[in-house]
């Protein structure tokens, strides 16, 4: 029905590897570029700054992660830690009067220094090993932030980011922060719709589906382990950048402790291991469900009278990310982007149930 | 640095290590049987803790009659752990059933101190808080007797796997198919391995629970506990009654040595040290089995 696929014929190479062959998915995709564009002159501010831009910036992160852990398929529970180290390197170099473009970068670079550390166990090391390895960076980076004054100020204290101009532009105020997050989103989700098109995206869908295998047809599974951490860290470094300067605006070791690495893996996961989309999905989800949930406890507590202690309301976020995580590996492992899959699958081939697609 | 200061140090470290080693034998137990590690074993010791508590305070029986009931359930609650979730994961990759173990951790560290309240709660096993002396040494008699607990408990749990049950259970550990073939049950064996975790997990809580009292941060036992299970390789009972000494008394010099200088917390990061050491220098521990894979 609305995806049509009656009337396409390709005739050259080039139109047969596009991305979105179909026309309705084309329109889809530009009129979502068109409603973020156009949404912060839309909407209230406060939607825009407590909803729209987290969803943003998170987003971005959960494409990080995911390109390691879909794509590659490499573990990694300390997301949250190299997204610190970009952060704080960014914020000190603005401080020091570097131009913020340049520091992100350089957050970006020095995340996937030391993320290269850590994933350097994953040569030796992999699946269970490495998600060790990893909790471990976790805790270990969060104990040198907190415990060197010079990094973090101490571990009770926060650091204000200074005001910073991006391309020119000063980023003050909730549009432009906005569109500063947007911008790196749109960058970050090209090259992760790009990635697996090219011999890199392909080396790592082999590194990923069996490594010896995948050195047996000659893909060297050392190097490819080690870029696909590089790349995801530099990713995590610069969202950790964008995240203190657009949204946090001051940052304290506290915000990038271990649930902020648990929030990511679980959007991963509820979105879909490997796909851009289900990236936002996740993001979305983990985000917002707390959100609902406990304004609907409280309603639900207001209209019938429940004596709802606050410390299951509290509680409710961590309770509903595990839930979410065994529910969709027990029942979808392929998260939220495999459920909008069959939907579109049922669409393509509607009302002929069982067409092949 | 004295020298009498560093020997008390390091014997409390051996007693806490073996507390800490109680909730590795969990993970090591579950890794023998099936092959992947239980994220979640912190959180059951912290659910055996909680169980131990609401049982002794809601029926209002004394703490060591509540310990058995708890620990009956806790392997109830373990089986069914496992015939609930991880027998639907089979054939999955690993990757996936490690995350669902950290779904559960995460599920059970919000849910039960959102039911029970997340103030901390007192268990007191009827320890006395006097220290004991011995010869010079102040030693932590809780300490001590928890140490002690853990202690037996991992024996028993070494002689176990010498019975005609533990046999089973490193037969499946070897190779599931081929024990299948011969009539062990396979998922019989590892819904015991994961009652029997659940069991250790309990005992633990319960133990630490008297020493620090029960709240969501006993689930933190989990990272000292995979690093003990990693250092002494994870399918080996001996090697985490080593490991068990040695992260202990690490754990504990360090912190008596380093927390002047840094100002406090290096407890916490002594395991994860241990563990990217371990990991970078010898992957399979020090009594672990190497899988070896050439291309």
């Amino acid at each position: 029905m609305l995806y049509r696929r009656a009337g396409i014929r390709h005739t050259r190479y080039q139109d047969e590897r596009q991305l979105w062959p179909l026309p309705f998915d084309k329109g889809l995709v530009v009129a979502i570029a068109v409603l973020l564009v156009i949404a912060p002159f839309v909407v209230g501010p406060l939607y825009l700054s407590s909803y729209l831009l987290p969803w943003i910036i998170w987003s971005t992160a959960a494409l990080g992660l995911n390109f390691l852990m879909g794509t590659a398929g490499q573990i990694h529970l300390g997301y949250g830690a190299v997204m610190a180290i970009g952060a704080y390197t960014a914020v000190h170099l603005v401080l020091a009067g570097v131009p913020f473009e340049i520091a992100m970068i350089a957050g970006g670079l020095m995340s996937a220094v030391i993320g290269i550390i850590f994933g350097a166990a994953a040569l030796r090391v992999k699946g269970l090993y490495l998600a060790m390895a990893t909790l471990a960076m976790q805790y270990i980076v969060d104990f040198v932030i907190s415990h060197f004054p010079a990094i973090s100020g101490g571990s009770l204290a926060s650091i204000a980011v200074p005001p910073v101009s991006f391309l020119g532009v000063p980023v003050v105020g909730d549009i432009r922060t906005y569109f500063v997050a947007l911008i790196i989103c749109a960058i970050v989700t090209l090259f992760m719709l790009n990635v697996q098109r090219t011999s890199f995206g392909r080396a790592l869908a082999a590194v990923r589906e069996k490594d010896y295998a995948a050195e047996v047809i000659g893909v060297s599974t050392f190097k490819y382990k080690l870029l696909a951490f590089w790349t995801s860290s530099f990713i995590g470094g610069v969202v950790g950048a964008v995240l203190a300067v657009c949204y946090l605006r001051s940052i304290s070791p506290d915000q990038f402790h271990i649930e902020l690495s648990i929030q990511l893996v679980a959007m991963v996961i509820v979105g879909g291991l490997g796909s851009v989309l289900g990236s936002f999905f996740g993001a979305g989800l983990i985000l917002f469900a707390p959100i609902i949930l406990n304004n609907l406890i409280g309603a639900m507590a207001s209209t019938f009278g429940l004596a709802i202690s606050t410390d299951l309301r509290a509680h409710v976020p961590l309770v509903l990310y595990g839930a979410l995580i065994i529910g969709f590996l027990l029942w979808e492992p392929l998260g939220l982007a495999k459920i909008y899959n069959n939907f579109r699958n049922y669409l393509l081939v509607w009302p002929f149930r069982h067409a092949q697609r | 640095m004295d020298y009498i200061l560093l020997t008390e140090l390091a014997i409390n470290g051996v007693f806490v290590g073996l507390m800490y080693a109680l909730v590795a034998v969990g993970i090591v137990l579950i890794y023998k049987t099936s092959g992947l590690a239980n994220l979640a074993q912190g959180a059951l010791a912290m659910m055996g803790g909680y169980a131990t508590w609401a049982v002794a305070s809601y029926f209002g029986m004394p703490v060591w009659g509540a310990i058995p009931i708890a620990i009956v359930l806790m392997f109830l609650v373990g089986a069914l752990i496992e015939r609930l979730a991880l027998r639907r994961m089979i054939g999955q990759p690993v990757i996936m059933v490690i995350m669902l173990t950290l779904g559960l951790e995460i599920m059970l560290r919000g849910l039960l101190p959102g039911i029970f309240g997340s103030a901390v709660k007192r268990l007191d096993l009827g320890i006395p808080n006097a220290p004991i002396f011995l010869g010079d040494f102040l030693i932590n008699r809780s300490i001590l007797i928890g140490g002690t607990i853990s202690l037996a408990m991992i024996c028993v749990a070494l002689v176990f796997f010498n019975s005609k049950l533990g046999v089973m259970m490193r037969a499946v550990s070897d190779d599931q198919t081929a024990s299948w073939s011969v009539g062990i049950r396979v998922e019989r064996a590892i819904a015991i391995a994961w009652g029997l975790s659940s069991v250790m997990a309990t005992v633990a809580g319960v133990l630490w629970g008297a020493t620090q009292g029960i709240d969501w941060s006993l689930s933190l036992l989990l990272i000292k506990a995979l690093a003990i299970a990693i250092l002494g390789g994870l399918d080996s009972i001996p090697g985490v009654l080593i490991a068990g000494v040695i992260v202990g008394v690490a754990e504990s010099l360090a912190s008596g040595i380093l927390d002047p200088l840094v100002g406090g917390g290096t407890r916490d990061i002594v395991a994860s040290v241990i563990i990217l050491l371990t990991l970078l220098v010898k992957p399979h521990g020090l009594f672990g089995r190497e899988h070896i894979e050439r291309v």
